[in-house]
């Protein structure tokens, strides 16, 4: 295993990334909207509504949430606590989903479109080996989903006790349960999907394929972000970290079963009938 | 069908077979490829000759045989063997979004190239083939002739010692495809070994110092072009040239040592014994009245050779035939 070549072909790759308007533009504009956009604006709607009765009747939903997710809840006034609400509970794990279905995009790209670019024969007649050109492209792919969230991610943090803050008696967010949500859940789960996206990516016949069926993939990571906006997921930080565990064991597992997936031959599309 | 050399073997090929599907690819391919010299791939369209480049680095394993690249098993040691070839593909397959530098640089770094080695080998080989100017802008803009010089120059950064070319001068214009030609002589010059596929004969013509004849997944002949010749074409020919004559050309057929006469539109290709029937030839024409303006004696070209060949393989029923050619 060189992983000199591993970082190489990741680096290359991030690089035509950076250098594809039509794949960074979309991507900003998505996040933007989902991370600053519509927080803010609802946001800063409901601190100036005051106390109103939609207001009024959003806090009364609140208590719908599990027991343990409503003592979590800051706040004094309605407006404050369905603030503090609607920032933890339903925009952080909406906006989460979009760069991670960019991110399995991106996945779901990488190794099929090597091979419709005509790319693939340089890269099955390289030194470099499948294991290495699968986590090179597993890099490549992460990378992007994982920071352009973490970004949007500090972005929306920012915003929220910017404009939330003040009514629920200072900084909150991220909660205790986000750091471990974003440090230690969501990077199990992106590795768990991306592993499974490049499997496909290395199998089917186009791109478009690829992306198809790498939308199944996104799945669990939708059931998290539904989990964490009703409150399910607002469990102990022991079971957040078991939750996390148990993605790693199967991101790192789906991934060492990924490496032996990738094929020269497909690389070349000559594999299978491919 | 493959003959004995005395050179050491680059590239070693044993009754290779290789299917894809129902379809044979390759079909009991023998070849060798002699070190230090230019092996030629000659064949039509779907003859193999790409399926065989890709069983040589170890891309692509064949369903039965053994291959020996560099004196190994590409199945077992595909990273040194890879290591020590430089590939151009048919089509280039450079990454049109990144810059003529920056797809240079990642073979370079895939090859184990770093800083100051690197840089000095992109910019030798970037020289060497005529691409320096333009390896700042991005490939995509690059003319077909520009993507091919540079898929030369990344085949050679890392300085292998076996170089596949599949198609070389494929789309390019016959001034670009001479100077490419020249560039791969220049590189068997400097000890390295070349494997090129071609299906133009022209190309092959003084270039090949060896040439396997595929057609089918199969080897029909192997050799260097002069063995070849006298195997295949053990006569000589003579071109003539005439000017308008009540037709002279049939009294020639009855000379001792004429053996063929193919009309053409200047006059006639005949094939003699030997050149030496030359002067027979002409006292008879004159005598027919023909007027005579040229009399060529000259060996076969590569392309006669080699639609020669095919016609005895066809004859001997060893080429499955699956593409006509016409002359």
């Amino acid at each position: 295993m060189n992983w000199q070549r591993t970082f190489t072909i990741a680096r290359t790759d991030l690089r035509q990334l950076v250098l594809a308007r039509d794949f960074w533009l979309p991507m900003t504009i998505l996040g933007s909207i989902f991370f600053v956009i519509v927080p803010t604006f609802l946001l800063l709607g409901i601190s100036s509504l005051g106390d109103v009765g939609a207001v009024q009747q959003i806090s009364e939903t609140l208590s719908l949430l599990p027991e343990r997710a409503q003592e979590q809840i800051r706040g004094d006034t309605p407006q404050g606590r369905t603030s503090y609400a609607l920032a933890v509970y339903l925009f952080a794990p909406m906006a989460v989903v979009v760069p991670l279905t960019i991110s399995t995009a991106v996945g779901a790209a990488t190794l099929v479109g090597e091979r419709e670019r005509g790319t693939g024969e340089f890269l099955a007649h390289s030194p470099a080996s499948t294991r290495e050109i699968y986590l090179g492209k597993l890099l490549a792919s992460l990378a992007p989903g994982y920071v352009t969230t973490m970004v949007g991610f500090g972005a929306y943090s920012l915003i929220v006790n910017l404009i939330v803050g003040p009514e629920v008696g200072g900084w909150f967010f991220p909660t205790a349960q986000w750091w471990l949500l974003m440090l230690w859940v969501l990077p199990g789960f992106l590795l768990v999907g991306l592993s499974l996206v490049l499997r496909m990516s290395g199998k089917v016949r186009s791109t478009a394929a690829a992306q198809q069926a790498s939308g199944l993939i996104t799945l669990p990571l939708i059931a998290i972000a539904y989990a964490q906006a009703s409150g399910a997921l607002y469990g102990s930080a022991n079971t957040t970290i078991m939750i996390g565990a148990a993605t790693w064991v199967i991101g790192l597992y789906s991934t060492a079963r990924g490496m032996g997936s990738v094929k020269r031959q497909r690389l070349l599309g000559v594999a299978d009938g491919v | 069908m493959t003959s004995n050399l005395p050179l050491p073997a680059a590239v070693s090929l044993r009754d290779v077979g290789k299917s894809f599907g129902d379809t044979p690819a390759l079909r009991g391919l023998d070849l060798i490829a002699p070190a230090g010299k230019i092996t030629v791939l000659l064949g039509p369209n779907g003859a193999g000759k790409t399926t065989a480049v890709r069983v040589m680095t170890g891309a692509m394993a064949p369903d039965q045989g053994s291959v020996r690249t560099l004196g190994h098993d590409p199945e077992r040691h595909g990273e040194s063997i890879r290591s020590a070839c430089g590939v151009v593909s048919a089509k280039p397959a450079l990454y049109d979004r990144l810059s003529g530098t920056d797809n240079l640089e990642y073979s370079a770094r895939l090859h184990g190239l770093t800083g100051s080695t690197m840089s000095t080998s992109i910019a030798m080989a970037a020289g060497r083939f005529g691409i320096d100017h333009a390896l700042d802008s991005q490939v995509g803009g690059y003319s077909t002739g520009m993507k091919t010089r540079l898929a030369l120059a990344r085949s050679v950064l890392h300085d292998p010692q076996l170089l596949l070319f599949d198609e070389p001068t494929s789309g390019l214009d016959p001034e670009s495809a001479q100077a490419v030609l020249v560039l791969i002589r220049e590189m068997t010059d400097e000890g390295r070994t070349v494997v090129m596929c071609t299906h133009h004969l022209v190309e092959a013509e003084g270039l090949a110092d060896h040439i396997v004849v595929l057609e089918d997944g199969t080897d029909l002949v192997a050799g260097d072009p002069a063995s070849l010749v006298r195997e295949y074409w053990p006569d000589d020919l003579v071109d003539l040239s005439i000017i308008s004559t009540p037709s002279p050309l049939a009294d020639l057929s009855f000379l001792s040592g004429v053996r063929n006469v193919q009309p053409t539109e200047e006059g006639a290709q005949i094939v003699v014994d030997d050149h030496s029937v030359i002067p027979d030839i002409v006292e008879a024409l004159v005598k027919a009245g023909a007027r005579i303006r040229r009399v060529t004696p000259r060996e076969p070209t590569l392309e006669e050779l080699y639609f020669a060949v095919r016609r005895t393989a066809r004859d001997l029923g060893e080429g499955r035939m699956s593409v006509e050619v016409s002359r």
